[in-house]
């Protein structure tokens, strides 16, 4: 990973000061103009549907259907209140809360030790064991984890759902965090057993409290995949513990779509993520490309 | 000083002794053991169930029939080899236009400009948006009578299209909702990829009279082939076992006519709809390999184009 410490701990989203400028003034000034033009283009490919979504989210389904009314409309909040009311939607919303919390926050507790010593005594084999997960399709884990399950008679319970979203987070912070270590300098960990800390003392009391940017990316982004998970909690949950991408498919089970629901359902269910997404920007994309400029 | 160390020492319990000196596996055994159980076992399960008859009730019992799941699995011309050809087709074409577009717009955002952090922001709102509500919201868009794509199509004097509910459309439909969600991470995982490069030898063969094409097609790409293939790889890999926006937008089976289902799509049935657990197992088996097969290809690439 080409990504210091330093660049985590201070993220910095510029590329810093590259390239001199040119002797080409023109030439310079017309290819400003093409990208100011293409980036225009694909900013708004990329956030056109969104908008849409949302302005779909606040008109009746009467102004969904009329193509007048696409723009213009009197915005009304019955949808959400379909949502929160009818829907039910605070359960769930607490449902997926909760499953990525505590999947993310256990994963972290086994993955963190993990990821240390798989970085520090360069564990090849091990760590590709874990990242494994990454490639095996979920389905044929379902299968099995279904067929002990209910024989436990657990499925529909939290503590299902909890497990299952940390097969998805355990690897995602292993991947993330070994690389964060590699980049962490063997050194001060060697200075404080000097000074008397234990080995393991060493990782818990040094190693770990300068990893805060990296356990923060490694959380983050293990929370929005467990968030964004549907395939676990569409067989292992039960009614009342429905994660939200499942609680969407009440609005198109009836013979009829309730499109306005539908679309202030998946507001509800993209927006906080969204935001999240907004503030922790630089943590986000550090940990998607974590590793992969490594080689 | 040294009194205050050795009163550490002798403190110290023999467990803890212990554990320092075995860290490597204490520190690691946990995460390794939760794997095994929750990954690696089922994985093993899995491979068994390939070799047996399991349906119907997760309780009743299966008979070992050796490779005849095998043997009709991979004659099945009706589901699963159209399956097969509709994985492949999905996740090539995802991933060609992803690549190109990815690779345009990283090479668009390399060099520094003003409103950088902006536009960063709007192409990282269609990654981590939840993967079934952006099928809800494409599926009102692409909806033939009411949705905008045909209301754009108008605007050009084009004719309606059916998108989703097309037979034929359906696949090329959600192969762009793919692009649209996931180029993102493409141009993410090569900006990281250009950024690292040093600007010396795109300079030197600007001060040799390359073009801008030239510069990018024999200077830039070959030193960024690396992290290229690395996003190919991370991206395929995904692409393959793309589930959430297919089941979303066609439902159970990839709709009436199963235009859109794929091997995952089509294992995910057999097991939890058809509960046919051996025949599931069996195409999960023979999908993973597919799987290892691609990246193993990819990797020895990768090698070569390393080295």
């Amino acid at each position: 990973m080409t990504t210091t410490i330093e660049e985590l701990a201070t993220p910095d989203v510029t590329p810093g000061p590259r390239s001199t400028p040119r002797p080409r003034r023109r030439k310079v000034a017309s290819y400003s103009i093409f990208r100011v033009v293409m980036l225009t283009l694909v900013v708004l490919t990329f956030l056109a549907p969104l908008v849409w979504m949302v302005l779909a989210s606040f008109k009746t389904n009467v102004d969904i259907y009329n193509p007048a009314a696409a723009l213009v409309f009197t915005p009304t909040l019955g949808n959400y209140e379909t949502v929160f009311g009818q829907a039910n939607y605070l359960q769930y919303i607490f449902n997926s809360f909760w499953i990525g919390f505590a999947s993310t926050v256990l994963s972290l507790v086994l993955g963190l030790p993990a990821a240390y010593s798989m970085s520090r005594f360069v564990m090849k084999k091990s760590a590709g064991l874990v990242l494994m997960a990454r490639v095996i399709p979920g389905v044929s884990l379902l299968v099995p984890w279904y067929f002990i399950f209910s024989n436990l008679k657990l499925v529909g319970g939290y503590e299902v759902l909890i497990l299952s979203h940390m097969f998805v987070a355990l690897p995602l912070i292993v991947f993330i965090m070994m690389s964060f270590f590699d980049s962490l300098p063997v050194e001060l960990e060697e200075q404080a057993q000097v000074d008397g800390l234990t080995p393991i003392g060493a990782f818990l009391r040094i190693a770990l409290p300068l990893s805060v940017p990296g356990v923060a990316t490694a959380g983050i982004l293990s929370f929005i995949f467990s968030w964004n998970n549907f395939m676990f909690a569409l067989v292992l949950s039960g009614s009342k513990t429905k994660t939200l991408p499942v609680a969407i498919f009440d609005f198109v089970a009836y013979a009829s779509i309730d499109w306005g629901g539908l679309m202030a359902a998946a507001v509800v269910i993209t927006v906080p993520i969204m935001v999240i997404a907004l503030f922790t920007q630089k943590y986000i994309v550090s940990g998607l490309t974590a590793g992969a400029t490594k080689g | 000083m040294t009194t205050v160390i050795n009163r550490q020492r002798n403190g110290r319990s023999s467990f803890s002794q212990w554990a320092n000196k075995h860290r490597k596996w204490v520190l690691a055994a946990p995460a390794m053991l939760f794997v095994a159980l929750l990954i690696a076992f089922p994985v093993g399960w899995t491979l068994y169930l390939s070799f047996t008859d399991a349906s119907g009730s997760v309780r009743a019992p299966a008979d070992f029939i050796g490779l005849e799941n095998y043997a009709s699995v991979l004659t099945d011309t009706d589901r699963f080899w159209p399956a097969v050809g509709r994985t492949v087709l999905f996740t090539g074409g995802a991933l060609l236009f992803e690549m190109i577009l990815g690779m345009c717009i990283a090479l668009l955002l390399w060099r520094p400009f003003r409103g950088e952090k902006w536009v960063r922001i709007a192409i990282l709102l269609p990654l981590v948006a939840t993967p079934v509500a952006v099928g809800m919201m494409w599926r009102l868009i692409f909806d033939p009578q009411m949705g905008f794509a045909n209301q754009l199509l108008s605007w050009f004097g084009l004719p309606p299209q059916p998108w989703l509910s097309g037979q034929e459309s359906a696949l090329t439909t959600l192969i762009f909702v793919d692009i649209w969600q996931w180029t993102p991470m493409v141009v993410l995982i090569l900006l990281a990829g250009l950024t690292s490069l040093s600007d010396e030898p795109d300079e030197a063969s600007r001060v040799d009279g390359a073009n801008a094409w030239q510069r990018f097609w024999y200077i830039t790409f070959p030193l960024v082939m690396p992290t290229f293939i690395t996003a190919i790889l991370l991206r395929g890999i995904d692409a393959l076992k793309t589930f959430d926006i297919l089941y979303a937008t066609k439902g159970k089976g990839g709709g009436s006519f199963n235009e859109v289902e794929t091997l995952n799509v089509y294992a995910y049935g057999l097991s939890f709809d058809y509960n046919k657990y051996g025949q599931s197992s069996t195409v999960l088996i023979l999908f993973f390999m597919m799987i290892i097969g691609c990246i193993w290809l990819l990797t020895a690439r990768k090698k070569r184009s390393e080295s």
